[in-house]
């Protein structure tokens, strides 16, 4: 969907949607395809390790050209697996947009900050174009961006918990230092929450499992897609500040003016 | 349950090493935790349900977990099902991943009561050359399979460090991942499978029961309890990124106090190992070679019960179901917490690539072809995953 001369630019490459998908814990390759198309979004991530061009059916046959995959390093646990990841993907004919996604720990999938920067580090210096997932810390995210990110992607809650913004004090200042767009990646579990994102100023969000393992997911990645145009416009219309007391609708003394 | 380092050592080291998720486990009051389950009533199980999922400090509550098997809690299984059910499709989404057991060798020179390999049984035995193991790889990956499990009989000259060595780095290259099932080894033995391309170990203890085990476990390595239970802390040490429990459940006449054991350890080996991921595995004892017939079988409904405990109790743990279980059983569990599933298996050396004369382990109940389990889990609404890993 066009956004009256609001498209959102990641090195140099316009996105009309301002919402990416995780392709995991879809029931099935229609199903994401489905989402695909109801959520207009015009980027997706894919794992690696899901990725097996000598199969049957493969998770990338689902995928129109149309949309830019990127690869994420999911299973990488330090930067030297990462950057082999994103190495391997581009032997692989993969583009070289590269999330960034270094987990040691495989319960909670917490980023790891000191890792991530590292391999962000090197990728960008290997002509990558690099979208970290990041913990949502505000100084973090300016190393992030100073050694060449095109995005930080902080996160709203843990990944997979559809908690929301749980990190939203720290989020809200990200998005005010950031000089690169920022991405609220993780923790997403309901439109409104995509919303909320939006609202505050974030630039994108990526959103897999609130979809992936909705009832409907092509139904809720529309949802998904209304509420980040709905949150995107409301916060381009200029969000009035929230009070503790009400106010009235007409000014009491503006017949002093 | 008697504590858990009874057993006569034969050839190993004595004693758990303090540190570890077995010391830390021999550690734990698993009598008072089996009492838990026999004095549990309505209200514990409210409370145990309203808080599952939100472990404190050192992880799951195994309290919760054993108010979970409690007949108390019997009463509510379709909650347990539905609270189970959920939180699977959260953390998984609808998704199972696949893989297949290729078995090396029934060459064995331990004697276990149950076990169709065990020394004493007159089978028919065989160990694959490593070109035969790559055919039976082949045919396997032909078939779909992207993640194979090496399974062994316990013979260290036959199936040696080497020979196991030699296997990994053959297939490595074929398959994105590679775990194994065979007897335990030192750390170091681990470091090298680790860096031939083995990325998972799986080690059942059989039975966490000092007295059971060693009344099953007649002859052999395998008679010595500690070395087996400290297994997977040498595999994680070693690098091991998955490591698999699990217990024969049917051995031990009290299934509850084992499934307690096996709850504890998986949350011993999470708090010790933070990368590793753990999984568990609930195979139900079957008739085997040498006439074994399970004398205290788990019924269907103990076993979803017990499914369902463990996903509310250890909401992050993978948990595999083999083709022990009838395709209808494994069928209507899926959605209960099962993640892993074997399929079109053969529990002998040889028979994937051609038909094979050897001995299999045990009698394997769901024979449905790897493709029909597949399309099963397509019509159920889930999508069979055959690769998820890629070796960095």
């Amino acid at each position: 969907m066009e956004h009256d001369g609001d498209a959102l630019v990641i090195a140099g490459r316009g996105f009309s949607s301002r919402l990416f998908l995780g392709t995991g814990k879809f029931p099935s390759n229609e199903s994401l395809a489905g989402s695909i198309a109801s959520t207009r979004t015009e980027l997706v991530t894919v794992a690696l390790r899901r990725v097996d061009p000598t199969a049957e059916t493969d998770i990338l046959d689902a995928i129109p050209e149309r949309v830019l995959v990127m690869t994420n390093t999911s299973g990488a646990v330090d930067a030297d697996e990462a950057v082999r990841l994103a190495r391997l993907a581009r032997a692989a004919g993969l583009p070289t947009w590269i999330k960034v996604e270094v987990t040691p720990d495989p319960r909670y999938l917490l980023p790891d900050p000191i890792e991530t920067l590292k391999a962000s580090e090197r990728l960008v210096a290997d002509g990558f174009t690099v979208l970290p997932y990041c913990p949502a810390d505000p100084v973090l995210c300016k190393h992030l961006e100073e050694v060449g990110c095109a995005t930080v992607m902080p996160l709203g809650s843990w990944i997979g918990s559809n908690q929301g913004l749980r990190t939203r004090g720290a989020l809200e200042i990200i998005v005010e230092q950031a000089r690169v767009p920022v991405v609220v990646d993780a923790g997403l579990g309901a439109p409104s929450h995509a919303s909320e994102a939006l609202e505050l100023g974030a630039d994108a969000v990526l959103v897999n499992t609130a979809i992936g393992t909705a009832l409907d997911p092509p139904a809720m990645g529309r949802a998904f897609r209304l509420a980040v145009e709905a949150g995107r416009a409301g916060y381009r219309a200029g969000l009035p500040a929230a009070g503790p007391v009400a106010a009235a609708s007409s000014p009491l003394t503006g017949f002093l003016s | 349950m008697a504590p858990v380092s009874a057993i006569e050592l034969q050839s190993r080291p004595v004693g758990l090493p303090p540190g570890t998720a077995a010391a830390a486990l021999a550690s734990t009051d698993l009598a008072s935790l089996r009492r838990v389950v026999d004095g549990a009533t309505a209200a514990d199980v409210d409370r145990a349900l309203s808080r599952s999922a939100r472990p404190g400090r050192g992880g799951a509550r195994l309290e919760d977990f054993a108010t979970l098997l409690s007949p108390a809690a019997a009463a509510r299984l379709e909650e347990m099902a539905g609270a189970a059910h959920d939180l699977t499709i959260r953390r998984f989404g609808r998704t199972v991943h696949l893989f297949a057991p290729l078995y090396l060798s029934n060459e064995c020179v331990s004697v276990c009561t149950y076990c169709g390999f065990s020394a004493g049984n007159e089978i028919s035995r065989r160990t694959l050359g490593v070109n035969e193991v790559v055919e039976e790889a082949t045919a396997l990956t032909d078939r779909g399979f992207r993640h194979l499990l090496l399974v062994a009989g316990e013979h260290a000259r036959v199936v040696s460090k080497d020979y196991l060595v030699s296997c990994v780095e053959a297939l490595a290259p074929l398959v994105p991942s590679l775990s194994v099932e065979v007897q335990v080894w030192d750390t170091d033995t681990y470091r090298r499978l680790v860096e031939a391309g083995c990325d998972g170990l799986v080690v059942y203890q059989e039975t966490y029961d000092a007295g059971t085990y060693a009344a099953t476990h007649l002859k052999g390595k395998k008679r010595n309890y500690d070395w087996r239970l400290a297994a997977p802390d040498r595999g994680a040490e070693a690098g091991m990124r998955r490591l698999g429990i699990g217990a024969l459940l049917g051995l031990h006449p009290d299934w509850r106090a084992d499934a307690i054991a096996l709850a504890a350890h998986a949350r011993a080996l999470i708090h010790r190992w933070w990368r590793v991921e753990v999984s568990l595995a609930l195979p139900r004892l079957r008739p085997a070679a040498g006439g074994y017939e399970p004398e205290d079988p788990v019924t269907d409904r103990d076993f979803v019960q017990l499914l369902c405990a463990l996903r509310l109790s250890l909401p992050d743990v993978g948990i595999s179901l083999s083709t022990r279980e009838q395709a209808t059983f494994r069928d209507s569990v899926v959605p209960l917490g099962v993640t892993t599933m074997s399929a079109g298996s053969h529990t002998e050396p040889g028979g994937y690539a051609a038909p094979s004369d050897a001995e299999p382990q045990f009698q394997v109940s769901d024979d449905r072809s790897p493709a029909a389990v597949a399309a099963a889990l397509r019509g159920a609404g889930y999508d069979p995953v055959w690769k998820d890993w890629q070796r960095a």
